[in-house]
């Protein structure tokens, strides 16, 4: 499980745009980069975020090699209830990485 | 050729004087480096070196070793019993009648205390552990001891950071005390102070030690670099702490 | 970023090798020019016409290291259900490839703006594209020099 910084309030006012920030371990490999014997590392990155509110996608992002390892993504949505977002990475492998922070909407 | 135009080569031959640079002139590398790298540096939740600090964080509360046996369950909290810990290093072991670093004072514990295996140098692990020890000390004015024991281990530090070295012919004193603030292919030059290690460097796109660092530095006058944890090596980082004396650390810093 | 085409062994790669250390240069097969963003641009947008405003690029003008360079782009919008950002793409003009991100919006963003961490291969320009939801499209541009840093293991 690669370690994963989120910052988000964990309170808001119905209607209030709170701003998302999210930083994952992941060196992002492009592909480009040669190994000391003048082969080509195989690319390997994460290639789609995903945030769902309470069920249902509010933002996603389909990243390319030209993206900075660690990816950071900030994004922002509408606080409309209480309830889940949820974070997902994928891999190129396919394999997708969750993480799950409640928010009190008030 | 990648690393020092000639120009710039020329004008650091040149450099007689040998100032080392007063306390009050002392700037970190944070000072030389962009808006964009400081913000990068000063955010917590967007610093890329936090998450190697939250990975210590987890090592640190884990048994491990034959021991079985977690760091937490020796020293506790880390925040308050490693706190300035890091300001002190490298420091003397009496054991072993040399300096030690950080990295290595944490290996030396997980061999004799945990049972465990050592962790190698730039492990993801080590690193992780080293920048979490670090971390709980910063702000803390550095202060190494330079005495007694110490003294033979500072005096080499001192000689070889004025010492010419690699095809360059270049000593670290003529970059870093003479010409800091000037510009090196497009770089700024810093004075080379090690306040914020390990630190997040953009070029390595990783958390990296002080001793991956000089390694870098001794590559770029194209000098065979020391090995990891050759006393060359310690001795050097106990020269550049003490030249350091009283800034704080910055741990985990950011630089390009 | 150092580009090299030959296949034998520079006299930096045997040093590096003596002193253990691994190298990782980067090399591009084939590097994206001007022509090959305009034609990943005109796949997004088709027979539309690409307008330019209303689209905030920030980016530093200068940067330190191309590995990880702050990008910001942000466009005004009420972000209502019938006047909104649907989505905001990037594209470069000299890195091997001219896609760098594609972000999905709509109404529940609240506001059009995102920020990320680009690596850029050499000093060039980025082009911000936002596509409304009425179908028109919106772009700036930024150049951005990108520095060497010294003293590494190559």
């Amino acid at each position: 499980m690669a370690r994963v910084l989120i910052n988000l309030p964990s309170q808001a006012k119905r209607g209030e745009i709170i701003e998302i920030k999210t930083l994952i371990a992941h060196p992002m490999e492009s592909g480009y980069r040669l190994d000391n014997t003048g082969a080509a590392i195989p690319r390997d990155i994460i290639n789609r975020f995903v945030c769902t509110y309470n069920g249902e996608e509010v933002f996603s992002a389909e990243l390319f090699p030209a993206i900075a390892a660690n990816p950071f993504i900030a994004f922002s949505t509408v606080a409309t209830e209480s309830g889940e977002l949820v974070f997902a990475w994928t891999d190129d492998h396919g394999k997708t990485q969750t993480e799950v922070r409640q928010i009190i909407v008030e | 050729m990648r690393g020092l135009p000639l120009p710039a080569l020329i004008v650091a031959a040149m450099a007689t004087a040998a100032a080392e640079t007063a306390p009050e002139a002392q700037r970190s590398g944070y000072d030389f480096a962009g808006r964009e790298i400081r913000a990068m540096q000063d955010d917590d939740t967007t610093n890329p070196g936090m998450l190697w600090v939250m990975q210590g964080e987890t090592l640190w509360a884990k048994k491990t070793g034959a021991a079985d046996r977690s760091c937490a369950d020796c020293h506790g909290d880390a925040r308050i019993s490693m706190k300035g810990a890091a300001a002190r290093y490298p420091a003397f072991d009496a054991a072993l009648d040399r300096p030690v670093d950080l990295e290595q004072r944490i290996n030396q514990c997980r061999t004799e205390r945990q049972h465990a295996q050592s962790l190698a140098w730039e492990s993801e692990d080590l690193l992780a552990l080293t920048a979490f020890v670090a971390h709980q000390s910063r702000g803390v004015p550095i202060a190494v001891r330079t005495d007694e024991q110490l003294r033979p281990f500072f005096a080499l530090g001192n000689e070889l950071f004025h010492r010419r070295e690699g095809q360059l012919n270049l000593s670290c004193s003529q970059c870093h005390d003479d010409n800091w603030g000037k510009r090196l292919a497009g770089s700024v030059i810093p004075q080379g102070h090690p306040t914020g290690y390990p630190l997040y460097r953009l070029e390595w796109q990783s958390l990296g030690s002080l001793q991956r660092r000089l390694r870098n530095c001794m590559i770029g006058v194209r000098a065979a670099p020391y090995e990891y944890g050759a006393p060359e090596a310690v001795a050097l980082e106990l020269y550049l702490m003490e030249r350091a004396s009283g800034m704080p650390i910055e741990t985990p810093a950011v630089r390009p | 970023m150092y580009v090299r085409h030959s296949t034998l062994p520079t006299r930096r790669m045997i040093l590096a090798a003596a002193a253990g250390v691994s190298l990782a240069p980067s090399v591009t097969p084939a590097r994206a020019t001007e022509a090959t963003m305009v034609e990943a641009i005109r796949a997004l947008i088709g027979e539309s016409t690409l307008q330019r405003g209303r689209v905030k690029l920030e980016l530093p003008a200068i940067v330190e290291n191309g590995n990880a360079v702050s990008l910001t782009v942000s466009i005004e919008s009420p972000m209502s259900e019938t006047d909104h950002v649907e989505s905001i793409h990037i594209f470069n003009q000299k890195n091997p490839q001219p896609y760098v991100a594609a972000f999905n919006l709509g109404p529940r963003a609240g506001k059009a703006s995102i920020s990320t961490r680009i690596r850029l291969a050499d000093s060039q320009r980025v082009v911000a594209i936002a596509r409304l939801n009425d179908g028109s499209f919106w772009s700036s541009s930024a150049d951005v020099i990108v520095t060497l840093a010294a003293c590494t293991e190559q």
